[in-house]
């Protein structure tokens, strides 16, 4: 078709609407049998197909009054041919934590998004938010004050505090060796300046997660990960273990054999955990959940400089306290941020986020402008800490030597 | 000087620098902090002052946010890709 106007028919698109699996032009298509928005995204999006090209154009300015984040300016390139996505910006609001909805919730969050936008949603986009595409800029502060009357607000976008966010938590996780969910609301609740009023270099992410396995990502995706963990020993329920292998779990092979520490041992009687050499991976406590668990005395490690740019490829948070106790009012935590915070923005580049600020500036300068102190722990995998370097273990000329191990 | 630096003084001070830029460079609130104290000196406008006057400059609509890779303080105008 010369003028890509498509009369409606998506024939490059309906390629992705065969076969079994889900598929977000079948979602659109049962939007577009309602909405005039979403069957302009149809037609533009098979224009895209056909040009190869994108044919958006991303908004600065939209936003609603007081509040410098969560809205997401997009307007079309070719709005003569499909006018009713002229306007085409994205609402992020923030999720409950852990994501817990009433359907009564979701019902609302639908009813206000119908009657004012594509009604297309992303649940949820990966800040976590509940993500709402495609509106009209006249639109924006309607949805807004429906939202907060509904007790809904917005979350981030920009060079502020995004959403935070958290695994179940406690509220279903038996691992959870804190309250992911109220710290996750407190920090919420405690920044909602940092949170709506953008001040920062670039943005900033705090991700919560109960325990090391992780469940929100937050060593990949947070600037910020609080991780869950303990200090003392893994309690371990001797019967429970020997059950495990009477119903046919191979626990030397495939217990012991896969602990990263190679530090235990199961003689068919006792399970023996070394846990001063135990680097709290979760993986025996995964394998015989009713056996095992983790200790009693828990608390949080905090990451810091998680990032994942979509060229360069993800960069891991890595240790900064090892062992943090997170209770009301995480008064520790917070110290720490707006010290952490105080020295980026006063030395940060323009969108240099603290993972790449600690890169330029080093982990030493970094640590001792926030007034921690280093440590051998601040590792960024265990048993590997590219930071700390033990001067007293050369003399002068081992450095030469080192070389010529050709290990760099 | 004997008067007190008020609010209100810093977010006029903060709308010129605005205003003065428009055009040839967006500023950030960071641009916006670090100027002014260093305008009135630390001893009379700190942190806590700018952040209120950046606040008021948003919420009376004098200024917006703006976002174009970084977000930006900017006077409110039609922007470029804006299909209206
Ligand atoms: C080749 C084209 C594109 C690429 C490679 C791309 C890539 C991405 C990626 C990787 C993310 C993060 C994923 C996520 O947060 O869930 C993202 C988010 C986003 N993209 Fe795109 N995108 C493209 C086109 C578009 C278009 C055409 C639009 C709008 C019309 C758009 C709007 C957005 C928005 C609003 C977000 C944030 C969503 C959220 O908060 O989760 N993108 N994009
Ligand atoms: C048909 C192709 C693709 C599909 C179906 C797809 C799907 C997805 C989905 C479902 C997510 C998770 C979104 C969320 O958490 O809400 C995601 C995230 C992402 N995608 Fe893709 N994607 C595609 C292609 C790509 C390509 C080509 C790139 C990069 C060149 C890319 C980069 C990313 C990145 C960086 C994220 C964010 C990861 C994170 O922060 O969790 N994707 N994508
Ligand atoms: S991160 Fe740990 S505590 Fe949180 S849901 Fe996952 S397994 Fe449970
Ligand atoms: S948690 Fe991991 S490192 Fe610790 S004992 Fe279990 S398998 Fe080994």
């Amino acid at each position: 078709m010369a003028d890509g106007q498509t009369n409606g028919k998506t024939p490059k698109l309906d390629k992705l609407d065969k076969g079994p699996w889900p598929s977000f032009v079948k979602e659109i298509k049962r939007a577009a049998e309602k909405n005039p928005m979403s069957k302009d995204l149809l037609g533009q999006l098979e224009l895209s197909y056909e040009d190869k090209i994108g044919h958006w154009k991303h908004g600065g300015i939209v936003g609603v009054l007081g509040y410098g984040g969560g809205v997401i300016g997009r307007y079309s390139d070719v709005p003569e041919k499909f006018p009713n996505v002229a306007h085409f910006h994205t609402i992020r609001v923030n999720m409950p934590a852990g994501w817990f909805y009433t359907s009564d919730a979701l019902r609302t969050l639908c009813d206000i998004w119908e009657k004012h936008g594509s009604g297309l949603t992303n649940m949820h986009g990966s800040t976590g938010d509940i993500v709402f595409l495609g509106t009209r800029t006249e639109q924006l502060e309607p949805i807004f004050s429906e939202l907060t009357k509904e007790g809904f607000d917005l979350g981030g976008s920009g060079s502020d505090v995004r959403t935070p966010s958290a695994c179940v938590g406690p509220a279903r996780c038996e691992w959870a060796c804190y309250d992911t969910l109220k710290l996750c609301y407190d920090l919420t609740m405690e920044y909602q300046d940092e949170l709506h009023r953008p001040a920062f270099p670039y943005k900033f992410k705090f991700k919560c997660s109960g325990c090391p396995n992780d469940c929100v990502a937050s060593v990949a995706r947070s600037d910020m990960s609080i991780i869950g963990t303990w200090k003392d020993d893994i309690q371990v329920d001797q019967a429970a273990v020997k059950e495990y292998e009477d119903k046919g779990l191979n626990i030397q092979r495939d217990v012991c054999g896969n602990c990263p520490s190679k530090c235990m041992d199961w003689d068919g009687k006792t399970l023996e955990i070394d846990n001063r050499l135990c680097v709290r991976c979760m993986h025996c406590i995964n394998a015989m959940p009713k056996a095992l668990r983790p200790g009693k005395e828990r608390g949080a490690c905090l990451l810091l400089g998680s990032k994942a740019p979509i060229v360069e490829g993800a960069q891991l948070s890595s240790v900064l306290v090892p062992f943090m106790k997170m209770e009301p009012p995480y008064q520790e935590l917070k110290d720490l941020c707006e010290k952490i915070w105080d020295l980026w923005c006063e030395e940060g580049k323009a969108r240099e986020r603290v993972g790449e600020f600690i890169q330029r500036v080093g982990l030493g300068n970094f640590l001792e402008a926030i007034e921690v102190e280093p440590s051998p722990y601040m590792i960024a995998h265990p048993r590997d800490n590219p930071y700390i370097f033990y001067e007293d273990y050369f003399e002068e000329g081992d450095e030469e030597d080192e070389d010529e191990d050709g290990d760099e | 000087m004997s008067e007190e630096l008020t609010v209100e003084q810093v977010a006029d001070a903060m709308f010129k620098m605005v205003k003065d830029a428009m055009g040839q460079k967006k500023l950030k609130p960071m641009d916006l902090q670090k100027a002014m104290i260093e305008y009135y000196g630390a001893d009379k406008c700190d942190k806590k002052m700018c952040k209120a006057a950046i606040k008021s400059l948003i919420d009376s609509e004098r200024c917006v946010y703006t976002y174009f890779g970084g977000s930006f303080i900017e006077i409110p105008h039609r922007e470029g890709a804006a299909n209206d």
